[in-house]
């Protein structure tokens, strides 16, 4: 606990670090995603595509992902920009999957009686589509959120500044003190991240509270 | 022989299912249950063979009590036959028809030939045998039900609504089905339904059920419709609408072949009264 | 693209295919580490899923175990437990473990779940034990699911041993961090790709066996109930799964193409 005093500055200022890079992935995933689980929804040859694609993505593991992302981009080895790069792409590939089965479950009932009404395809897929994929598109975020939060501390591993680093100092140093602090810091950001998600949720979302029992289910598992 | 003495069920949630239900179900003969849904009757034949236990009473199988018996062996020598077949989609025709039998030690060649002849007797062609059930029409896939169910030679067949969700052409022949099988086997069947006209076909004695397992009226379909024992069976029955009073038509119907329409006190017409006693009396052709 | 050449170069230099670093025995070593962790979180978590599907009694273990389990990093808990134990093999298998321990307790839990009530009822009502129809009813008919979770264990616990080579141990990540500090980038890159195509060989594997596992006859009934539109039940089950699951997105709609239900299949965030 003295430790945990003494060093208060460096955890918030990782804790900074931490979050910089936890929160361009969750977004531009998100942004990326949606667009592309349309697509693979609306045009059946591009859905086994998408789906492939980001199957495939999704299994390289992180620490080749960041390492291999230099290569590819040009960027430098130790650049935090390839583990903000490396971790979209799993929250991209991971979120197209679920945005596809969203717009899926977009009851066809609902879809064909807001083309009869008479909105044309841009605006139903804003006023109908959207918010009503918005329950499971939520809680996918949710899952890529917490996701995003625990597997940037590994780009420690390749000397990228969060509360990974707290895990490979701890353990140079031998003080188990140091990585629990690490570890509840990475648990405390995962929390605020999906209490903030779950109250988006409740302000867009209002019809959507009580409605979905999976929804509810969901929430009380990431919780 | 199976005999309710005073059964009941009360489920865990408080609710009642079956109160103080006295019945004696006779040997190689069909007793139909029938009643609305929560009238208890699947309850009733579930515990039968310990499905479901009763939570006061005893259920008695030739003056043997059921709660004595391993719910294993017991289920083993009755046949069950369930509303959407129940078959094992994983397994083909011929496997799901033998797999009773297999579980009892019978030798997989001895119960693959007694299979086929199971086929045979609920008129299935034997060239289904290896398929699986999802290649199968509704109505097949309750024949082979029934060929399960048929499978260890039971004593006792209990049926659920077995042809609860087929179409009417399919079910009509699927009841005249049975009735030929029954002829040839006599079992003791306890049948499931919530069609009176089902009911009033298949069965050699039938009970109408209220709300909670309390019986309104058994009998023979004849003494049914001759006396409904209150107003609830003739409403049940339909005997209150009209339904089961007929009377000929004057107006229609060729008098010179011998024949005259029937309509029912609602108005429907119901059929042709012929003279011939032979023809009138298959009574499935005259009724719905 | 200097480096990607430089990696090529050095994977196919045949001084790095022998020897006690060479990359067979790094593989072997990974493949070990990999075999033994699922081996063992297969034996608990399996047969404790089959437990809570075929009874529904603990189905919040499910629940709770998924959800906790994916915020926790697991670098943090790699070296915690390496300080507590002591640095080796021992540490790591129990961190491997318990990490793969989530996604086949949902698979085992999802696959008995997503059985038709009515197939189980039946199966019952004929006089099987409880034991015949958990062996020939419910893993049999849930079996792709089960496989999916194990998919999914398999490939987390692949990526999460190549970072635990930073412990160090064996494996093909030590090609990553015995290099990565002395900043010869050759054999990192190289110690990349071979964790990445190791990860899709064992991903493609575990789709074909996933696919292998659907039994013929549902085969046959998914696709006529694809043909007819329809959401079967076991995907509105597979539905619910995935989304205590979390990993896996909600189910599949009903006009999926791919006939093998995916319900925990995809993998978790590799490590």
């Amino acid at each position: 606990m003295t430790w945990v005093l003494a060093n208060l500055e460096q955890i918030w200022r990782l804790t900074l670090d931490h979050v910089a890079l936890s929160v361009p992935p969750i977004i531009l995933g998100f942004l990326i995603a949606v667009p592309l689980g349309w697509l693979a929804h609306r045009y059946r040859p591009s859905r086994g595509i998408v789906l492939t694609v980001s199957g495939l993505l999704y299994t390289i593991p992180g620490i080749a992902l960041f390492l291999s992302l230099p290569v590819v981009l040009g960027t430098r080895i130790l650049d935090p920009i390839n583990v903000i790069v490396g971790m979209t792409i799993y929250a991209v590939a991971l979120l197209a999957r679920t945005a596809a089965d969203a717009f899926d479950a977009v009851s066809n009932d609902v879809r064909q009686s807001s083309v009869a009404v008479g909105y044309g395809p841009i605006r139903r897929f804003f006023v109908v589509e959207l918010p009503l994929a918005g329950p499971v598109l939520l809680s996918g975020l949710r899952v890529v959120s917490a996701s995003t939060v625990s597997l940037v501390s590994i780009g420690s591993l390749i000397g990228v500044s969060s509360l990974g680093y707290f895990f490979l100092n701890g353990l140079n140093r031998r003080f188990p003190t140091e990585i629990l602090t690490g570890i509840v810091g990475v648990i405390v950001i995962a929390v605020v991240f999906d209490l903030f998600l779950v109250l988006i949720g409740r302000v867009l979302l209002p019809w959507a509270r009580d409605a979905r029992p999976s929804a509810r289910r969901g929430r009380r598992a990431v919780a | 022989m199976i005999t309710f003495e005073g059964v009941s069920k009360r489920f865990p949630d408080g609710s009642v299912a079956v109160d103080d239900f006295s019945l004696t179900i006779p040997s190689r003969s069909t007793t139909v249950l029938v009643g609305s849904s929560g009238s208890g009757k699947t309850t009733l034949l579930r515990m039968i063979n310990r499905m479901v236990d009763p939570t006061g009473g005893r259920i008695l199988i030739d003056d043997e009590d059921v709660a004595g018996l391993e719910p294993v062996k017991l289920r083993r020598r009755i046949g069950y036959v369930m509303q959407n077949s129940g078959l094992l989609p994983h397994r083909t025709v011929i496997d799901n028809v033998a797999t009773v039998p297999i579980l009892e030690g019978v030798k997989k060649s001895v119960a693959h030939e007694q299979a086929l002849r199971l086929l045979d007797t609920v008129g299935l062609d034997r060239g289904l045998a290896k398929r699986y059930p999802a290649q199968l029409s509704g109505g097949q896939q309750q024949r082979v039900g029934v060929a399960r169910g048929l499978a260890v030679d039971p004593n006792i067949l209990l049926m659920d609504e077995p042809f609860g969700a087929v179409d009417p052409l399919v079910r009509d022949e699927l009841q005249q089905e049975l009735l030929r099988i029954q002829r040839e086997l006599s079992k003791t069947v306890v049948f499931v339904t919530h069609d009176i006209d089902e009911a009033f076909l298949l069965g050699d004695q039938v009970v109408i059920l209220r709300t909670g397992g309390v019986i309104a009226q058994a009998g023979t379909p004849a003494e049914i419709l001759a006396n409904p024992a209150d107003e609830f069976v003739a409403s049940f029955i339909g005997a209150d609408r009209g339904k089961r009073s007929l009377h000929v038509d004057a107006e229609h119907g060729d008098l010179a072949r011998g024949e005259r329409v029937l309509v029912d006190g609602t108005g429907r017409v119901v059929g042709i009264l012929r003279d011939e006693p032979g023809i009138a009396s298959s009574h499935g052709a005259a009724s719905s | 693209m200097n480096s990607l050449l430089g990696a090529l170069a050095w994977l196919t230099d045949p001084v790095n295919w022998s020897g006690s670093r060479g990359i067979p025995v790094r593989l072997l070593e990974h493949l070990g580490i990999t075999g033994i962790a699922v081996l063992v979180a297969a034996l608990i978590a399996v047969s404790l899923g089959l437990y809570i599907g075929h009874t529904g009694r603990l189905s919040f273990l499910v629940v709770s175990t998924t959800g906790a389990l994916r915020a926790l990093p697991t670098l943090g808990l790699l070296v915690l437990f390496a300080l507590w134990l002591g640095i080796g093999l021992g540490p790591v298998i129990i961190v491997l473990v318990v990490l793969a321990i989530p996604p086949l307790l949902a698979g085992a839990y999802a696959g008995v779940e997503s059985v038709d009530r009515s197939t189980i009822d039946a199966a019952r009502a004929m006089g099987m034990t409880e034991w015949q129809i958990l062996t020939r009813v419910e893993i049999p008919l849930g079996l792709p699911i089960i496989v999916g979770g194990l998919r999914s264990a398999v490939l987390q616990v692949v990526a999460t041993a190549t970072i635990a080579a930073y412990l160090p141990i064996g494996g093909l990540g030590r090609y990553i961090f015995d290099y990565l500090t002395l900043r010869r980038f050759e054999p990192v890159f190289a110690g990349a790709i071979l964790v990445t195509l190791l990860a899709l060989v064992l991903e493609g594997v575990f789709a074909l066996l996933q696919r292998l596992a659907v039994p013929r006859g549902v085969r046959i009934l998914q696709g006529s109930s694809a043909a007819r539109g329809g959401i079967g039940r076991a995907e509105r089950i597979q539905l619910a799964a995935g989304s205590l699951d979390g990993d896996a997105p909600p189910g599949p709609p009903g006009d999926r193409p791919d006939p093998v239900p995916a319900a925990p299949t995809s993998s978790h965030p590799t490590q």
